[in-house]
């Protein structure tokens, strides 16, 4: 019990004619990362939102750090940091007054908020912000600021026991998202319950280590990150010929199994599941050599959320939205 | 937990107090405005219909009202925005005291009115407006105003939170203009026909206004008006204060 930061079981919540959620089951493990993975609409935010007492489940359990999120919602709310989907900061105050006002709002004490204040200042790189106003931020000074804002936490000044992250880097530059990684790796040394959605395998693979998978409300595949790779099929290599007419040769000619080998005659595109990456890579660019088939690009990569979805399930006809 | 509620309360209005620091134009601009509509119905539109004695003795304690129920859509433009911000789920989420948020909104917008009281106040002596009854009657104008105000303030959170949306907010700014003007603050109702007169009278802000007429002139104050002025906001605080808690305090589930 005690290692266990978070239950839920059996939670259902519907929005009208939507079933946002439809019976989902998690379990996380005291300090441990645990990444949700989903595509748009699969119910993630409203999962967070219930976690986080900001919304009530329809039906079913859920306990954080040990007491029950409608019964107990003030209990919870003691030891929990949420960072949304979207910035929740006020936009007409600077980096320093928000910080103060959250940390007032915690109860730390007027003193204790300000020292807090500036150590999360310093701590994300924002002291120079002054008091410039938020709504003046870069989008990557936002969210650095909503970072800290979710871990003005306990009242002994220490980060909160678990912490809620919705899409941390969805709309961030290269940078903004290693500076949010880099955060989230740091949190995790010092013990706190992280929670991570994301749409992106490549951020739970770098984060997570263990993985839920939702789709449609429900969770459709759990596991640490290595066992949910195998369960997709693993790594994949992508193979661009410079002539699309040698598409079928080269599909031949490869050391890949056939059947698993996908087709894109639009982007000359070669692309097949690896177990053993380096061996794979080597055959390949062997293969191509010997045969004197001309390629522009050889690489590997992870497997996107598509085709994860499509191992899973089945179907990827998911409408993708643009956030 | 409520050992909170007044220091998370005063947290909030500190953080308008901030808002306004950070944008003192705006505030000004609502200072401004109630004067703009004195100056206007005082010396250009020349109203003052069935109104006998001194226009400025009558025209003071109306525009002084009519701020006042004017308020109501300030409010409620106020907490529209806020609720339509990400930093609201950021309050919820964290333990603070239920309804501080509230608390602090109507704290801010109090201490806003009476600052426009003041300066509204303030001009029309300079025009040479002079109320008669005396301090304790003063005073007591000024109470039955800000009681007033406060009525209207717990509507406009309670309009805000039912409707929440700007689209509505612009609705209601709308309305508020003939509700404000349906009332005995620029003429008397004796000037009107039956049913409009009718009308005028029952509109809680006409009251205020008479209670507070009564206590400016020199022939001091009319038990029955007093009364009216008390009891009309204190029922609407009544109706609209809890719902409006309520209303906060359940709406995300
Ligand atoms: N407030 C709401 N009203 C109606 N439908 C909603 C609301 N919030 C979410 N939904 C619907 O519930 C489903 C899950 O949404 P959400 O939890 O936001 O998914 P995700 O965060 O994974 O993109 C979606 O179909 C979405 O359209
Ligand atoms: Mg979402």
């Amino acid at each position: 019990m005690a290692d266990t930061a978070i239950t839920v079981e059996e939670v259902r919540k519907r929005y009208g004619d939507t079933q946002a959620l439809d019976g989902l089951d998690l379990t996380v493990a005291r300090g441990t990362v645990h990444g949700v993975l989903g595509p748009n609409g699969a119910g993630k935010t409203t999962l967070v939102r219930i976690l986080s007492t900001l919304l009530r489940p329809d039906s079913g359990r859920v306990e954080v750090a040990g007491h029950d999120v409608v019964r107990q919602a003030r209990e919870v709310r003691l030891r929990i940091g949420l960072l949304g989907q979207h910035a929740a900061l006020d936009e007409e105050l600077g980096g320093r007054q928000n910080l103060e006002l959250f940390g007032r709002l915690h109860h730390l004490g007027a003193r204790h908020a300000r020292v807090r204040a500036d150590e999360l200042l310093e701590r994300f790189d924002l002291t120079a912000t002054g008091r410039k106003p938020v709504r003046a931020f870069s989008g990557g000074m936002r969210r650095r600021l909503d970072l800290a804002a979710s871990l003005i936490g306990n009242r002994d000044g220490t980060d909160p026991e678990v912490l809620f992250l919705d899409e941390p880097t969805t709309g961030l530059d290269p940078r903004g998202r290693a500076e949010v990684w880099s955060a989230v790796r740091s949190l995790v040394g010092g013990g706190t319950t992280v929670v991570l959605t994301t749409q992106y395998l490549e951020e739970a693979d770098q984060l997570a280590d263990r993985i839920s998978v939702v789709d449609r409300g429900r969770v459709i595949a759990d596991g640490t990150v290595d066992e949910l790779k195998a369960l997709t099929g693993g790594d994949r290599i992508d193979v661009v010929l410079r002539d699309a007419g040698l598409l079928g040769a080269a599909l031949a000619l490869l050391p890949l199994p056939a059947a698993d080998v996908t087709v894109d005659p639009d982007r000359r595109l070669l692309s097949a599941p690896v177990t053993d990456r380096m061996a794979a890579l080597s055959a390949v660019v062997r293969a191509l050599e010997e045969a004197g088939v001309e390629a522009e690009d050889v690489a590997l990569r992870r497997p996107t959320l598509d085709e994860v979805f499509l191992h899973l399930t089945g179907h990827d006809d998911r409408t993708k939205e643009t956030v | 937990m409520t050992t909170y509620a007044l220091t998370d309360s005063w947290t909030m209005t500190r953080r308008e107090l901030a808002h306004w620091a950070r944008q003192p134009g705006r505030l000004v601009v609502g200072l401004v405005f109630p004067v703009m509509l004195l100056l206007m119905f005082g010396y250009l539109v020349g109203g003052g219909r069935g109104v006998s004695g001194d226009y400025l003795d009558y025209l003071m304690p109306g525009m002084l009202a009519l701020t006042m129920a004017f308020g109501l859509e300030g409010t409620m433009l106020a907490v529209t925005q806020d609720l339509n911000k990400g930093v609201i789920d950021r309050f919820r989420a964290m333990p603070m005291a239920d309804g501080a948020v509230l608390v602090g909104r109507s704290a801010a917008d109090m201490l806003q009115s009476a600052v426009g009281l003041a300066v509204l106040i303030a001009v029309g002596l300079a025009l040479g407006w002079r109320p008669q009854g005396g301090p304790g009657s003063f005073l007591a104008a000024v109470g039955l105003l800000l009681l007033f105000r406060f009525a209207m303030l717990w509507i406009g959170i309670h309009l805000a939170l039912v409707a929440g949306k700007p689209e509505m907010v612009q609705a209601v700014q709308i309305l508020v203009w003939p509700v404000g003007f349906l009332s005995n603050a620029l003429a008397a109702p004796t000037s009107m026909p039956g049913w409009l007169g009718t009308a005028v009278e029952w509109n809680p802000m006409s009251r205020t206004a008479t209670a507070t007429r009564d206590l400016f002139g020199a022939a001091g104050p009319d038990a029955a008006h007093i009364w009216a002025a008390v009891a009309w906001p204190l029922a609407l605080l009544a109706i609209f204060f809890p719902l409006a808690v309520r209303r906060f305090t359940r709406m995300s589930h």
